[in-house]
């Protein structure tokens, strides 16, 4: 997931902010419309019948032909996929092939949770990370910066279940300080929520901070770079007012580009984190799916992951577009 | 504080560090060793039942202890190098020629060409790779060619986006336009015109390409959803062994540092290549 997703964005020719912003809008609307085309392909894949997939083999014939008709499988392929994504849209993506539940009422008691779980750790790593990133870049080529830089670097190349598997073992093995799983989201008190998130969002945190931290540095670094600063510096501008009036309002575009990029890979790192602590999430929903080869909840669940994506990546680029001077007189 | 906000040159930060690319190359280098020479050095047969102690401590027997059914931990870590450096290298190999090969393509041909590459790689970079190789292995299984596939078309258009940037770059200049002149084809400006100019950056991106499949790789592994036993890659060996966490933590932390060994020292050293600084701008 390291790529930034989206189209790439051609050089404005004599088009106005909001033109450009809403271009991209509809491009990403077009982006997730193609996404969803993939998505369905999938089911195409699936080798056998469905219906006797689901029914057993034990199933009459009858049977057989009401659940084909039921789930449309008579229809050509075009015709299913504008059902299946009328049905995203109206909110029924149709009914559990493994438990007969409605997909929507799946979804619909796991998402919650994983948006509190990202939450948590958003609320928790954009401060941390936003002051990592602003003092490496102000200290660039210190002693503190290359530490950060070089740390930063080895933590966005290490796998999530290593930090996960170290936390459970350091934290719950042998300190008894927090419990090893958050199968029970408990949000009575506040203590007893920071006990069962504690870990989980400690392993998030972690991955997000170290491509957080980067990225908002190296936004920083080159707003410090630019020639304006330097004429600050000459004038004698106080090194802190100079960080704070001079440089930060011309990189909140870029930081928040940056804010946003990262915390698109929230959605490949809660996939490990719910299933190393079995936390009843969306995407600990998805894997369970998976290993059942339950089409219809993975394809509700893959397409509700990349509307997610696409919209981090959305907001990333509108920052960008807003944030860009050349545009912003026009 | 005053002193450090003086403009620093980039240049002087890199000088300090030639010393960790070369010991993250040397690393590199023996886990790519391990992945060749693993079974021979292996001193148990890695599927077999050794020792009547499940997650037995290190000894002189087994010098990495033992795992969950009682096999030496270290022939099964040095067999596993094997499947995860053999799954994520050909795929890193397939994601780089292709998306080297089409981004060279659609720089060179431009036009409707350059259009339609450029946005069918919009939307496969469109999913969280994760989520893409989770579908994928719903519907088509976990088998090693399933895969290299998946992980190739995931990585693919990050390595497009780059070599079709630099490319179109240097199709501008004069001797791509003097080849065209010449009449010379497509498949021939590629190769002698673009392609010798564009190795730096298709290196570094090929190493980040394969960090990022190893990392791949082994998260679907974790999850149960990547190679199956007795094909136990790293990844495999932490999610077999997870349950011992509190009884047998080496046979679970060793497999999942030996990952973050091989990507951090794939990073490191891509970070330290010379000219990667533009590869890693584009991301």
């Amino acid at each position: 997931m390291a790529e930034a997703a989206g189209p790439v964005l051609r050089a404005p020719a004599g088009r106005s902010l909001s033109a450009m912003v809403l271009r991209r809008v509809g491009m990403s609307l077009l982006l997730l419309l193609a996404v969803s085309v993939v998505v369905f392909a999938g089911t195409e894949f699936l080798p056998g019948d469905v219906a006797q997939m689901v029914l057993g083999q034990g199933a009459t014939p009858e049977a057989l032909a009401g659940l084909r008709e039921a789930l449309h499988l008579n229809e050509p392929a075009v015709l299913r996929y504008l059902h299946w994504l009328g049905g995203l849209l109206t909110g029924q993506p149709g009914v559990s092939l493994v438990n007969g539940m409605p997909v929507a009422a799946l979804i619909g008691d796991r998402l919650p949770n994983s948006l509190l779980l990202a939450g948590l750790t958003a609320l928790v790593t954009v401060p941390l990370a936003l002051f990592a990133g602003i003092t490496a870049a102000v200290w660039r080529g210190t002693l503190y910066d290359r530490g950060l830089t070089v740390g930063t670097i080895a933590a966005v190349s290490v796998p999530e279940f290593l930090f996960a598997t170290v936390a459970v073992l350091v934290f719950a093995v042998r300190l008894h300080w927090l419990p090893a799983l958050a199968d029970d989201v408990d949000t009575d008190s506040l203590r007893s929520l920071a006990r069962s998130f504690a870990l989980p969002v400690l392993t998030l945190a972690l991955a997000i901070f170290a491509q957080m931290a980067r990225m908002t540095r190296a936004a920083l670094v080159s707003t410090l770079n630019s020639s304006y600063i330097e004429m600050a510096i000459l004038k004698g501008v106080r090194p802190v007012r100079l960080v704070l009036r001079h440089a930060l309002p011309n990189a909140i575009g870029p930081i928040v580009n940056a804010v946003a990029l990262s915390l698109s890979f929230l959605l490949g790192g809660v996939v490990i984190v719910e299933t190393v602590f079995d936390y009843p999430g969306l995407a600990k929903l998805m894997v369970d799916a998976v290993s059942t080869r339950d089409m219809p909840l993975i394809q509700a669940c893959a397409m509700i992951f990349c509307a997610a994506y696409l919209l981090l990546v959305l907001l990333a680029d509108i920052a960008a577009i807003l944030s860009n001077p050349r545009l912003r007189h026009r | 504080m005053s002193a450090a906000l003086e403009l620093q040159p980039i240049a002087r930060r890199r000088l300090s560090l030639p010393l960790l690319g070369l010991l993250s190359g040397i690393l590199v280098l023996a886990c790519l060793l391990l992945a060749l020479l693993g079974p021979v050095l292996a001193p148990h047969p890695p599927g077999q039942i050794v020792s009547p102690t499940v997650f037995a401590a290190p000894s002189r027997v087994f010098p990495l202890g033992t795992d969950y059914l009682g096999r030496d931990m270290l022939s099964r870590l040095l067999v596993g190098a094997r499947y995860t450096v053999g799954t994520a290298l050909p795929a890193a190999l397939l994601a780089s020629l292709l998306g080297t090969g089409l981004g060279m393509l659609a720089a060179v041909r431009g036009g409707l060409t350059d259009a339609v590459i450029s946005r069918a790689m919009d939307t496969l970079i469109s999913f969280p790779s994760l989520i893409f190789s989770l579908v994928i292995v719903a519907a088509l299984g976990s088998s090693l060619a399933v895969l290299v596939g998946t992980a190739a078309v995931i990585y693919m258009p990050g390595c497009y986006r780059i070599i079709r940037a630099v490319a179109v770059d240097i199709e501008t200049k004069d001797f791509v336009r003097a080849a065209r002149a010449r009449g010379e084809r497509t498949s021939d400006i590629m190769r002698h015109e673009i392609l010798p100019n564009i190795v730096t950056p298709v290196v570094t991106d090929f190493g980040l390409r394969f960090m990022f499949i190893v990392l791949l790789v082994s998260n679907l592994s974790f999850l149960g959803l990547g190679l199956q036993p007795p094909l136990s890659d790293w990844g495999g060996l932490v999610r077999e062994n997870l349950s011992g966490l509190s009884v047998g933590a080496p046979a679970v932390i060793l497999p999942a540092v030996a990952i973050a060994v091989l990507t951090v020292s794939v990073t490191l050293l891509v970070d330290n290549l010379p000219g990667r600084k533009a590869a890693m701008r584009e991301r």
